[in-house]
């Protein structure tokens, strides 16, 4: 049904000072659970309320408080997976990760090692027309969120927030199939997309709510060949973790700046140590987070408050007949039924709210004008202001209305862009509006020849030049259309000026 | 399995729970004890029986997803040593 054959993009190369080297990256993204309230309490997971107000007693860790699931975060998990493609396990279960932090308040973490909800799946990550990397998901699990420390509001103290303690995130972990620093922020921006269609994770991540763990290491050539037939890590470079992205661009700069780092001290006969690092934009370096590192010794056992989660397979069924079109189908459909390119289809699928609005502008339309249409008049206008899709002026009946008035011959393109201009500030029905304003192209070749006539008489001179040199036609067009009052239809007078020129 | 005195002030580290270390010999000696009680289990023969995670036949209970619960911002913050302006203050801890 869908045609996703494509090629395999080359693995980025980084030149040493003795030989070149391979990269390999692996990914943990945290992205949070869209629902009303959280994993394990009533409190809300609203962001901006009053700190420490969203906390229920469980939240808080209060002696005696008992963790009870929200059955929509199981759901939004399991369709997740679908949407990866990926195994449902119906039977999963909860482990504490135990560790001490001012912004957690259990001094455990409930989370999913062992038994996790979702198992293998995939991502297509695209790189270009027909080039596109095939990421394995290696899992996804529920777990809590921690809360947020506040470092800089006085000299000696933190303040602690635990409105989002407690909140549900699923972490997506990928196998080490990623090749460079674009294509981790196209597998960031991949998963980020089908998320957001499935409308399991709002994918805001200037909020944190979806952020990104990296794991990086470098390779000789060939050696990335090895570990794929043998899955053995043995063939790879020891790791490092970058911890926390939620910017695509520091993402890419972080990860370049660890592979050349540890390119030099393998170069330099040293040893990578597997660590912790953090990146630090201003300095635009990574460094050890060594503070942490002897901590994380996580003591990892079944929590003993919940019981395992067992899931019907008829309700994932359920689910699963739920699932919206994802973005490989339909970025595929608009190419075979609007005759979209690869690059319009993927800007016009890239966000939910924006496909729909397209596909109801090229509904019965030529969808190559539509296309044309919402990416370069409405999208160009939207980031101009700086408007969202949803937020638009002009409505998909609208531009639906205008793509109409140049179908049919009514407008010229340049009428239609003044049009497009007074529906976005005023609004109102394309045909009434072109109707009062007397925007109405002259179609009729006699009036069009009298002022082609007219034009030529009145400059001799011109005539001589534009025999001799026919570029000069368009300054006939030119005068032509502006002595119609810019109503005579631009083709029509271009046919007419270089048959009456006899050029 | 026995717990020597490393892995004594280890846990004890990873617990944050001050031991002096005088006092450590005597904890890993008890903890190896313990340990070793435990390990009795090890000889019955549990091939094939699936782990039991409850004594009740019951199921995961499940809520809807409401809001039910919060705003009591001055309750969750009654017992903290310290607070400012709705937040808990605690130590300056930072990376």
């Amino acid at each position: 049904m869908l045609d996703l054959t494509y090629e395999t993009p080359k693995p980025k190369v980084i030149a040493g000072a003795k030989h070149d080297w391979e990269l390999v990256i692996g990914m943990e993204i945290h992205a949070q659970v869209s629902s009303n309230s959280k994993l394990f309490s009533g409190a809300s997971t609203q962001v901006g309320a009053e700190p420490n107000s969203n906390v229920a007693f469980v939240d808080a860790a209060m002696p005696g408080m008992l963790p009870v699931i929200n059955e929509f975060c199981i759901e939004q998990a399991v369709r997740s997976g679908l949407g990866l493609k990926a195994a449902i396990n119906l039977r999963s279960a909860f482990d504490r990760k135990n560790y001490f932090y001012p912004d957690l308040p259990q001094g455990y973490q409930i989370s999913q090692l062992y038994h996790p909800i979702v198992g293998e799946g995939e991502v297509l990550v695209e790189m270009g027309p027909g080039v596109a990397r095939l990421v394995r998901v290696e899992r996804i699990h529920l777990e809590q969120d921690a809360g947020k420390s506040i470092h800089d509001m006085d000299p000696t103290m933190s303040f602690v927030d635990f409105n989002r303690t407690g909140v549900a995130l699923m972490e997506i972990v990928s196998r080490p199939d990623i090749r460079g620093p674009e294509e981790a922020a196209a597998y960031v921006t991949k998963l980020r997309q089908i998320l957001r269609y499935l409308g399991t994770c709002d994918g805001n991540m200037q909020n944190g709510n979806l952020r990104a763990d990296v794991n990086v290491s470098v390779c000789r050539p060939g050696q990335y060949e090895k570990y794929q037939a043998t899955q053995d890590f043995a063939h790879l470079g020891t790791r490092c973790e970058i911890k926390n992205m939620n910017s695509m661009r520091f993402m890419t700069q972080a990860i370049d700046y660890e592979a050349r780092r540890q390119i030099a001290i393998l170069e330099d006969g040293g040893e990578i140590v597997q660590e912790t690092r953090l990146y630090d934009p201003d300095k635009g370096e990574t460094r050890s987070m060594r503070s942490k590192e002897e901590a994380h010794d996580y003591r990892y056992f079944p929590c003993p408050d919940l019981l395992p989660l067992e899931i019907e397979q008829a309700w994932v069924d359920q689910i699963a007949a739920t699932m919206p079109e994802l973005p490989d189908a339909k970025k595929a459909r608009f190419m075979a039924d609007f005759g979209l390119t690869d690059y319009d289809a993927n800007v016009l699928t890239a966000e939910l709210d924006a496909a729909g609005y397209f596909e109801a502008v090229a509904r019965g339309r030529d969808g190559k004008q539509a296309a044309n249409w919402v990416i370069n008049e409405l999208f160009g206008r939207l980031n101009k202001e700086g408007v969202s899709i949803t937020e638009t002026p002009v409505s998909a009946d609208q531009l639906g209305g205008i793509v109409d008035l140049i179908a049919s011959g009514e407008i010229s393109g340049k009428m239609a862009k003044d049009l497009f201009e007074i529906i976005w500030s005023e609004g109102g029905t394309p045909a009434e509006v072109a109707a009062a304003r007397g925007m109405k192209q002259v179609t009729d070749t006699g009036a069009i020849e009298a002022a082609v006539d007219e034009i030529i008489a009145a400059n001799p001179a011109q005539v001589e030049k534009a025999r001799a040199n026919p570029k000069l036609a368009g300054w006939f067009v030119g005068q032509v259309i502006k002595a119609t009052g810019g109503k005579a239809a631009p083709q029509m007078v271009n046919e007419l000026v270089v048959k009456k020129l006899g050029l | 399995m026995s717990i020597d005195i490393d892995t004594a002030r280890k846990v004890a580290k990873l617990a944050r729970i001050r031991v002096e270390e005088d006092q450590l010999p005597a904890l890993a000696t008890e903890l190896s004890g313990i340990l070793g009680f435990m390990e009795q289990l090890n000889e019955v023969d549990v091939e094939g029986v699936e782990p039991m995670t409850s004594v009740t036949p019951m199921r995961l209970r499940r809520r809807a997803d409401q809001v039910t619960d919060g705003n009591i911002q001055s309750r969750i913050l009654k017992n903290a040593p310290d607070t400012r302006e709705g937040f808990f203050a605690v130590p300056k801890v930072v990376e």
